[in-house]
């Protein structure tokens, strides 16, 4: 009988402690493997204390889960945090009401917290132009080259001296289809890795007012001869037969991993998917650049994800946040995250930290990334870019490439449509939120 | 003569349609209230700001030249009757066959079926594999046995006939069951009193059975015209997402993107009010004017 009484009273403990626990929601778009890692990383911070509890929800796509996170907002039944992806960014910071700044919820909860130790591409991203950080960097990547280093050698190139410059980069890809593979290159992203990181990595803008960071008056003004030439290039080697379409967003992968193209541009985030089907022996480069543009290579921008904190949650909730978002900033998480991922750290201390154990000896490609986002202190061309409707701009981008390869407009007709069509969508964007 | 029944009470019948009545209400008025409301107003997704636009969603659709909203619509119209044309011929022609004294005609009647337990998505999954320009196996075959370059990803016809291959597919199975039951209520008196009159089998089947299964026929053409029109949603999104540019953007694919990917709730809602008002004028005029003149 004691036994049970006492059995009793340990139950009703125990449950009593689980009740005084604050538990927050975090709906994700992180599926597979990245999910997993997500899972694993709520799973460090709920057994690293007993006083807050994360629970990730998996929301399906970015666009579902930002879709999800609207609904629930407009319902009164928005999770804590959510995350957004990069071209959902804008439309974020402009819901004012709906949104908690991070630098705020920090400040609130006397967080130590110092925008300094995060990697400033990164927190560039996500931050007003005064510095001031609006959302907490999670997953971000880079846009880079992988090659095939087997194509190389027999090609007769040297696997170890990947292209630098575009000209050698159209040139190898052409001895790569002569060499008998059936094209040279493809690439995913036509407009993150082709047109946004094109344009920062020869530091030139993308859009004024600083790539939108400036105001909603943005344009965007990539219609100019260095962009035409870059697609021209890559529209004469598609009648090659030398530069092969794939598909949108990261469609074109399975070319280069069956073996049809030997050069690919990817986010360094896809580096796990490469790693575990390409059957040959590939590497990863910077991107390459045009040596007569001055100022080239810059540096190149993130894509990838942020944690945005809605409003309207109680004290306890947004201590329980930022216990989460200091747990996730430690460098031993964060390069945990970036080795199991593929995903850039956020802060320079987990780079440190990587780097110090040796990772990178044996995965070169990621610190080829890092590198290259760190290469030169960010410009106002390459801080990142911020433009509203950017979902749809690029959609617009990616629907005028294709009839571009269709010869159903000639590239600097296809670059001023491009432009005139997004520009119209900004301007809608302005007038709403102006 | 049958007694008609009376129900004394006034308010009974109406407390018994109430039910279905909340129902159509909270599930149909109700949102189609929303949305015509919702296509005057430029909004911000998350509710916080609205300006009124007046018609302007609207007349960006018919005059803004990049909205491209003609094309869309002539492309879901021709989209819809190639499927409807393809898939209830081809059906047909299967449904006669296997109504033949045959064997193994079980057999084929299950297989033929099958393809509707398919999920829309699915379907447009297995098509778009076997067609993948980097991956597919017919589009391999195609480039290497005939030479042909087999590009949907660039190649507007090639994406149309993709599209129209894998929804008439999936619905091939439906129109089959269709036919077939239609086919079986044929009374067996009528055929063999035409081929003691002499008529060959082309003549008993126009002559005859198809006249007989007009009312299958007519029901099947409303359905597939539906379908090819409004369920034809995750084909598109599974197969050409709209491309190549937006040449296969079909108006239910455009309401979509616009409204659920892109946040432009205005314009996503002007255009499925037009979508709505298409239906109601379709509807009318197949009850009026078509299935009149079809006698059951």
């Amino acid at each position: 009988m004691m036994k049970k009484i006492l059995l009793l009273a340990m139950v009703l403990v125990l449950s009593w402690g689980a009740y005084a626990q604050v538990s927050v929601e975090f709906w994700h778009a992180m599926s597979g493997k990245n999910g997993e890692m997500v899972q694993a990383v709520c799973d460090k911070f709920n057994t690293s204390q007993k006083d807050y509890k994360v629970v990730p929800v998996f929301k399906g796509s970015y666009s579902d889960t930002m879709n999800a996170g609207i609904a629930a907002f407009r319902a009164r039944q928005a999770p804590s945090i959510i995350q957004v992806y990069e071209v959902g960014t804008a439309t974020m910071m402009a819901a004012k009401g709906a949104v908690k700044p991070v630098y705020q919820l920090m400040a609130e909860n006397n967080a130590k917290f110092d925008p300094k130790v995060y990697i400033p591409t990164i927190t560039s991203y996500y931050s007003t132009s005064d510095g001031k950080m609006l959302s907490m960097p999670f997953n971000s990547s880079t846009a880079v080259m992988y090659y095939n280093k087997d194509a190389f050698r027999k090609a007769g190139l040297n696997p170890d001296k990947p292209p630098v410059t575009w000209p050698e980069f159209f040139d190898a890809a052409r001895k790569i289809k002569a060499s008998g593979m059936e094209g040279g290159f493809t690439t995913n992203w036509i407009s993150w890795i082709q047109l946004e990181n094109f344009s920062a990595w020869h530091n030139v803008p993308f859009g004024t007012r600083s790539n939108g960071f400036d105001g909603l008056d943005t344009e965007l003004v990539f219609n100019t001869p260095l962009h035409a030439r870059h697609l021209e290039n890559i529209y004469k080697l598609s009648k090659e037969g030398v530069f092969i379409y794939g598909g949108r967003e990261n469609k074109a992968n399975p070319l280069f991993i069956s073996g049809r193209v030997g050069l690919h541009f990817e986010s360094i985030g896809g580096y796990g998917t490469m790693k575990a089907n390409c059957k040959f022996d590939f590497g990863v480069a910077r991107l390459p650049y045009y040596p007569d543009v001055p100022g080239a290579p810059q540096n190149s921008i993130i894509g990838g994800a942020s944690l945005w904190v809605f409003n309207g949650k109680s004290p306890a909730e947004y201590k329980a946040v930022t216990a989460f978002f200091t747990f996730i900033s430690q460098p031993e998480i964060q390069a945990f995250w970036h080795q199991n991922t593929g995903y850039l750290p956020i802060t320079t201390a987990a780079y440190e930290l990587t780097k110090s154990q040796g990772y990178y000896k044996e995965n070169p490609g990621l610190e080829v990334a890092i590198q290259q986002l760190l290469n030169k202190p960010p410009t106002k061309n390459s801080m990142g870019i911020r433009f509203g409707n950017f979902n749809v701009i690029r959609e617009i981008e990616d629907q005028v490439w294709e009839d571009i390869l269709a010869d159903k407009i000639s590239v600097k007709d296809g670059l001023d449509r491009m432009v005139r069509e997004g520009n119209a969508k900004l301007r809608e964007f302005e007038r709403l939120y102006k | 003569m049958a007694r008609q029944y009376e129900i004394p009470a006034k308010g009974l019948p109406y407390l018994l349609v109430l039910p279905q009545m909340v129902i159509v209400f909270i599930f149909f008025f109700w949102p189609s209230a929303q949305a015509i409301l919702q296509s005057f107003y430029l909004q911000d997704p998350f509710g916080g700001k609205t300006i009124f636009v007046g018609l302007e969603n609207y007349i960006q659709l018919f005059t803004n030249p990049d909205s491209d909203y003609a094309n869309s619509f002539i492309v879901s119209v021709a989209f819809a009757l190639c499927i409807t044309f393809f898939s209830m011929t081809v059906s047909l022609f299967l449904a006669v066959q296997a109504n033949k004294k045959i064997r193994f005609t079980t057999f084929y009647k299950t297989m033929l079926t099958w393809p509707y337990a398919v999920a829309t998505l699915v379907a447009g999954v297995i098509w778009l594999f076997m067609f993948n320009p980097n991956v597919g196996v017919i589009a391999w075959v195609l480039k290497h046995r005939f030479g042909i370059q087999w590009d949907y990803l660039l190649k507007f016809e090639h994406a149309f006939i993709l599209l129209t291959l894998s929804a008439s597919w999936k619905q091939l199975a439906y129109n089959f069951v269709f036919f077939m039951a239609g086919l079986q209520s044929v009374p067996e008196t009528l055929v063999e009193a035409s081929i003691i009159d002499g008529a060959g089998p082309m003549r008993r089947f126009w002559k005859i059975i198809f006249g007989l299964l007009a009312p299958t026929t007519f029901y099947l053409l409303v359905m597939n015209l539906v379908f090819g029109f409004f369920e034809t949603f995750p084909i598109v999104h599974g197969i050409t997402a709209g491309g190549p540019g937006k040449s296969t953007s079909i108006l239910v694919y455009k309401v979509w993107k616009d409204g659920v990917v892109n946040l432009d709730l205005g314009g996503s809602s002007a255009q499925s009010v037009i979508l709505m008002i298409l239906v109601i004028g379709l509807t009318v005029l197949q009850f009026r004017f078509i299935e009149r003149r079809i006698t059951y």
